[in-house]
């Protein structure tokens, strides 16, 4: 490091010395990191990028009517269907966990994917992008700073419809049950951070694709009822929508011994299908992310306002 | 241009640099051919109008943007494979920046930041704390941030680009939109920030011509994406001013101009036709412009004056402005580029393709007058 001078004009004020702060010999010194604090800085990353979603959870407590009231409505109307057609009771429980689990498909559409067609419009993208971490550590930060809300959500929705509506579970392997639970948001949130590295590339086209996908994943998911009624599509969403083949095992864990119950696959076998959708969807993601990052800087689209 | 003799990195060091952007119906050259070196410890300026290049150099220097052509480093670290290293080093803070989120307080917001550089949480808050104080903005640390005046919000903008101490801070265009106090507190900052580590290295970006030469030991004056000339502010004005000009105020004059551009070194000595002065019948004093061929001629008319019994009331020293120098490398004044190229090219300034296909010519190389034919570079060796 050359030592330059500064120009004798410049003399530092008394505030100066507030301006030093863990200084390094160089700048070569200072950029070399080593791999624990690479790590640690992303996981701190993780809880920085989490604390604006658990702090607005307290500032901003319209949030319980906009998304747990009102989606509970849709839920319920579900309920009152099955009713006026006299289904087997467990088809209640499916509507009410299916509600309960659309919270999560909605958290990792518009509050992660989509979260950074925001970022960019906002500024803070490029921001992001001039902090030494990992993309995949901001992510992983909203995504569990959003966890608080979703699961929040989750939980009054199904302990609600479960005292509103009656319904009553038969859980008999509870291990195997919060397993399939977390690999379902695991391989969710991956899913998640996929259509996330489309935003670092584009706007407003990956908005609309986002929105076009909402509705039909919401379907061949079978939220309000099973997926193998889908027959050869039920089979494809499995394959490929986290939600769809969670769901499809919570519902049979969840309601053991209904014959209404009957999945596409067994529970164990679902559960390995969400290990390996963990496992691809966050390993594409890494790779989507760099790649778009690079195509982007490329580009010249990491700081495109209004895509 | 200066060059390193020492072994170490130079602080900046751009090699004929272009970017292009893909755009219809033909691409946009946002900037062609750059060559910039910065010394480690020096406050360098890029000075030009909108849409001149700085914002789309700053972005290649800051990691955001490939260089299409050329090579980019930042303290030896190429911008192009070594991103992460530039990253832990540099920090940027923009003019007009709106980052953050708008529910969380001032304190909050910066602390958010410094968990992306990995500072321990309370070491976190307690750096924040320092640096609120440091910028001024102590008393709005409970403030949310959607409430903050443009000046208050760029305050909090320099507390966050200073959260990693980095070596080398972009600072591109910081004090658009502020008001006099506000931007005299920042260019403040900026001299406390830089002079308080020796090495510590700021490129700064503005089309405010005393910015610049307030704070810049040198600068490049851009446009049209090419540098047209790099250099000192008084090396930069001694380009356009070969001779040297001083206005000159005495009781009286004996003999008219006349009588002082027959002295040696005297190149012209002309009456002033100045309309602030007033007519020269009304004044009571003479004021004349002397042209000399060098400072030292200047003497020689101090002892003729003394002879034809005249006192000189003032005497300065006329220096031309960075405008001058603007004017004389690009042919059209700076404001009046400014005002031609404003609308158009703010957003592609800020490093965004679109442009209107005009301007995408003038851009690409084919200027449509003469006067606007980009010159080649003045290096001055510091």
């Amino acid at each position: 490091m050359k030592e330059a001078t500064p120009s004798a004009a410049r003399t530092p004020s008394r505030a100066a010395g507030r301006y030093v702060y863990r200084q390094t010999a160089s700048p070569q010194e200072a950029a070399q990191w080593s791999r624990r604090r690479i790590i640690v800085t992303n996981l701190r990353t993780m809880i920085g990028r989490a604390y604006p979603r658990v702090i607005g959870l307290k500032r901003e407590p319209s949030w319980m009517f906009f998304e747990i009231l009102l989606p509970f409505l849709t839920t319920s109307a579900f309920v009152f269907v099955y009713r006026a057609l006299q289904a087997p009771q467990e088809f209640i429980g499916f509507v009410v966990l299916g509600g309960a689990m659309t919270a999560f498909w909605g958290n990792v559409i518009w509050t992660m994917g989509v979260q950074l067609y925001w970022e960019k419009d906002q500024g803070n993208l490029d921001l992001y992008f001039t902090t030494p971490i990992s993309m995949m550590s901001v992510l992983f930060g909203m995504a569990s700073g959003s966890l608080v809300s979703s699961c929040l959500r989750a939980a009054i929705v199904l302990l609600v419809g479960a005292l509103v509506y009656g319904v009553s579970f038969a859980i008999n392997d509870w291990l195997l049950l919060g397993g399939v639970f977390a690999l379902t948001l695991t391989a969710l949130y991956g899913f998640g951070m996929i259509l996330a590295s489309l935003f670092v590339l584009w706007g407003r086209e990956a908005y609309h694709l986002t929105q076009a996908l909402q509705e039909p994943a919401y379907f061949v998911s079978g939220l309000n009822f099973p997926v193998a009624k889908l027959g050869a599509l039920g089979a494809v969403a499995i394959s490929v929508i986290p939600l769809a083949v969670g769901l499809d095992a919570m519902r049979q864990l969840a309601f053991t011994g209904s014959a209404a119950t009957a999945g596409v696959l067994s529970p164990g076998a679902e559960a390995l299908v969400l290990v390996a959708m963990t496992v691809i969807f966050i390993g594409v993601a890494r790779v989507a992310l760099r790649k778009m990052e690079w195509l982007a800087r490329h580009e010249g689209r990491l700081t495109l306002r209004g895509g | 241009m200066s060059t390193s003799t020492s072994t170490t990195p130079l602080a900046i060091d751009v090699r004929a640099v272009r970017r292009v952007y893909k755009a219809r119906p033909k691409p946009i050259v946002a900037l062609d051919g750059v060559d910039l070196q910065v010394e480690p410890g020096e406050l360098f300026g890029l000075l030009g109008p909108n849409g001149a290049g700085k914002t789309t150099l700053i972005k290649i220097l800051t990691t955001l943007l490939l260089p299409t052509e050329g090579s980019a480093k930042v303290f030896g670290f190429d911008v192009a494979r070594q991103t992460s290293e530039i990253r832990r080093i540099m920090n940027i803070v923009s003019g007009g920046e709106t980052s953050g989120y708008g529910l969380l307080q001032v304190r909050e917001q910066l602390w958010m930041f410094s968990q992306f550089y990995g500072l321990p949480s309370r070491e976190g808050w307690k750096r924040v704390d320092e640096l609120m104080d440091a910028v001024g903005i102590q008393d709005l640390a409970q403030q949310k941030i959607n409430g903050l005046s443009t000046g208050q919000r760029q305050k909090m903008n320099f507390a966050r680009g200073l959260l990693n101490d980095p070596w080398i801070f972009f600072l591109d265009e910081p004090t658009l939109g502020l008001d006099v106090s506000a931007a005299r507190a920042v260019r403040e900052l900026i001299r406390d920030w830089q002079a308080a580590v020796p090495g510590r290295t700021i490129l700064l970006t503005s089309h405010y011509m005393a910015e610049v030469e307030e704070l810049c030991e040198r600068l490049a004056i851009v446009d049209r994406g090419r540098i047209l000339a790099i250099g000192s502010p008084a090396e930069l004005r001694q380009r356009v001013q070969s001779e040297s000009i001083f206005v000159l105020e005495v009781d009286r004059l004996e003999g008219g101009p006349g009588a002082l551009a027959r002295l040696p070194g005297v190149v012209k000595a002309l009456i002033s036709t100045d309309a602030d002065a007033g007519a020269p019948g009304d004044r009571q004093t003479v004021e004349v412009k002397l042209v000399l061929a060098e400072d030292a001629a200047l003497g020689g008319v101090v002892s003729a004056l003394a002879g034809l019994n005249s006192h000189i009331v003032a005497l300065r020293k006329s220096e031309p402005s960075l405008e001058d120098v603007f004017v004389e490398l690009v042919g059209r004044g700076f404001s009046d580029a400014v005002a031609d190229e404003t609308p158009d090219d703010t957003p592609n300034d800020r490093g965004t393709p679109p442009r209107p296909p005009d301007r995408a010519e003038a851009l690409g190389g084919e200027p449509a007058t003469v006067d606007e034919e980009p010159r080649e570079p003045v290096a001055f060796t510091r």
